[in-house]
């Protein structure tokens, strides 16, 4: 053991740090360059037209353009609450079903369709809300054609079940077995004891599993943007076509001229996402570890 | 006791609608790309270039593009991801600076994909000067994808029993030396079947490379990684939205999806057949 051998062992641990640094460079670095982008649009916006107003043209050109941001925003809650409040009821029930009655040989059936429809690339099944879910509703409703919010509200819940199974699944299945054992000792059956006990005790870690999907659908651009109808306006109703904020970024960026007043704008709504999204995961984040610390 | 009875087993079985609804939406959606994918696809169609304004031929410079920026997104992503598990399992104590690493962490893996793509513009396209090409695009997934290639290789890396470095320390070995030849080979299968499951999602991914280097259509294949490029899952979208005749190229919208899928199937049955061989090597 020379001073060599000590040199070189100290440079290795430097570098291995500065790699595991980078990931903070990088969280920071990507909202550093969002501000950075969307200051400049701010010049020329107010922030209360750009978060308040829910007119956005920005290539008006008889009457001065026009930056509101509104009903995407709400576009976006809008289809992410309908997905929620589809994936989540069929999220905790599949996730009870695998940890309290299923055998192991449905749930060795189970694991890998849940992770095959995990690994289903997102530009798929935004092509199905096109050929198969749509022409389904417009069936049903008896509308002209079904992109619309209830479309794209269908396809990020089963873009969102994945991830809310495999989480619910995981916090049912850390509930100490004391917990049940007690209940079923005193006479409760097994179902009694998963509704009253076992989801009681795993209610923050589903809770984090559903903060979760719901971030991934907000965040979510291609089945949103194929399969919504990409008409901006304020929804109010499910069958309305809306324009989500991913959607806009993703049907504007590339037409626009680099450095305007546009361009920035764009980058504004990047910056509103990665604000709503980082509040989103950090709900779960407090959740998860509530989780854990009462489990404990 | 009947009525509890009776809604035990009730619920039970809405419970198992449940189940039977997730496997019956996956169902649904292999059996429609399958059986309108299937027809379309030969040798021709996985060979050629599109022809006729997109509307016959195949879709070979898509299949050679995603393969391409996956390639860069693994060599960015892979050492990266790994060098940052090894320092967060291996080299840093339990304190602030490793919770602040791991909630970073966390969040990046919750940032959206368009954001990354946003970030891609400015630092790769614009930045850095390579343009919209193979590169950008690579190097933007490849940034996507560290959150997902970490945690997989920290899993690795945690479950190399404690003692292979103890007895590798107790014999005077240095930390780093003690990593190298009594961990990472233990370790080095699971950091890349995770690795490899991460990559097969990046290779789906659209949003990232709508504007870091993705083609509407080229009549050539990429000359250089500074080159724009066709891909895969950005072909799909624009077959299937973007495109004058819709209905005239549906079925190779089909085709092109169940290439997309087909290919992430094989990247994940290998990513587990490695991590089975790997394994049965290792206890030999």
């Amino acid at each position: 053991m020379g001073k060599h051998n000590n040199l070189k062992e100290n440079f290795i641990h430097g570098l291995f740090f500065l790699n595991g640094l980078l990931v903070v460079v990088l969280l920071v670095g990507i909202f550093a360059l969002l501000v950075a982008k969307s200051v400049p649009a701010f010049k020329d916006i107010s922030i209360r037209e750009f978060l308040f107003s829910a007119s956005w043209n920005p290539t008006a050109t008889f009457v001065s353009p026009s930056y509101g941001i509104k009903s995407m925003l709400v576009s976006t809650l809008f289809v992410s609450i309908g997905a929620l409040v589809i994936a989540i009821p069929i999220g905790i029930g599949s996730a009870a079903y695998l940890s309290d009655v299923a055998d192991r040989r449905t749930r060795e059936i189970v694991k890998p369709v849940i992770e095959i429809l995990a690994g289903i690339p997102s530009v798929v099944i935004g092509f199905l809300g096109i050929v198969l879910v749509g022409p389904m509703i417009a069936r049903i409703f008896h509308i002209p054609n079904g992109l619309n919010a209830l479309n794209g509200s269908i396809l990020l819940a089963v873009m969102a079940l994945p991830t809310i199974i495999s989480m619910s699944e995981d916090a049912l299945n850390s509930v100490p077995k004391s917990f049940e054992e007690a209940s079923l000792a005193l006479g409760a059956t097994k179902w009694q004891t998963l509704i009253s006990i076992k989801i009681p005790a795993a209610l923050s870690g589903i809770i984090a599993a559903s903060m979760l999907g719901m971030g991934r659908a907000i965040g979510e651009t291609m089945t949103v943007l194929m399969a919504t109808g990409c008409a901006i306006a304020m929804p109010k109703s499910f069958l309305q076509s809306v324009q989500t904020m991913t959607s806009t970024i993703a049907i504007e960026l590339g037409e626009v001229p680099y450095d305007t007043t546009h361009y920035y704008a764009l980058f504004g709504i990047g910056l509103v996402l990665f604000i709503i999204t980082f509040v989103v995961n950090m709900i779960a984040d407090i959740a998860l570890h509530r989780y854990q610390r009462v489990i404990k | 006791m009947k009525i509890k009875r009776f809604r035990e087993v009730l619920g039970f079985n809405i419970l198992r609608l449940c189940v039977w609804a997730v496997i019956f939406i996956l169902i649904v959606i292999l059996y429609d790309i399958i059986s309108k994918g299937a027809g379309v696809i030969n040798w021709k169609f996985l060979t050629q270039a599109p022809k006729n304004g997109m509307t016959e031929g195949g879709i070979f410079p898509a299949i050679v593009g995603t393969f391409a920026v996956t390639v860069i997104t693994a060599l960015l992503s892979i050492p990266l991801g790994m060098g940052c598990a090894i320092y967060l399992n291996e080299y840093a104590k339990d304190g602030v600076m490793m919770r602040i690493i791991r909630m970073a962490i966390r969040n990046l893996s919750g940032v959206p994909s368009i954001v990354y793509g946003l970030f891609g513009v400015i630092l790769f396209v614009q930045m850095a000067n390579l343009g919209t090409s193979i590169l950008s695009a690579g190097l933007t997934l490849g940034l996507m994808t560290l959150p997902w290639t970490i945690t997989a290789s920290e899993e690795a890396l945690k479950n190399v029993p404690k003692s292979y470095r103890e007895g590798a320390l107790a014999l005077g070995a240095t930390k780093w030396q003690a990593i190298r030849t009594n961990v990472l080979p233990y370790a080095v299968s699971g950091m890349l079947t995770g690795t490899i499951l991460g990559l097969s999602r990046a290779a789906g991914e659209t949003a990232p490379i709508l504007f870091t280097g993705a083609a509407f259509f080229l009549p050539h294949l990429p000359k250089s990684l500074l080159s724009q490029f066709m891909a895969l899952p950005y072909h799909l979208y624009i077959m299937s939205t973007q495109h004058q005749a819709i209905s005239k190229v549906r079925p190779i919208a089909y085709g092109t999806a169940l290439v997309l899928i087909a290919l992430i199937f094989v990247m994940n049955i290998s990513a587990v057949v490695l991590r089975y061989r790997l394994r049965k090597v290792k206890t030999e």
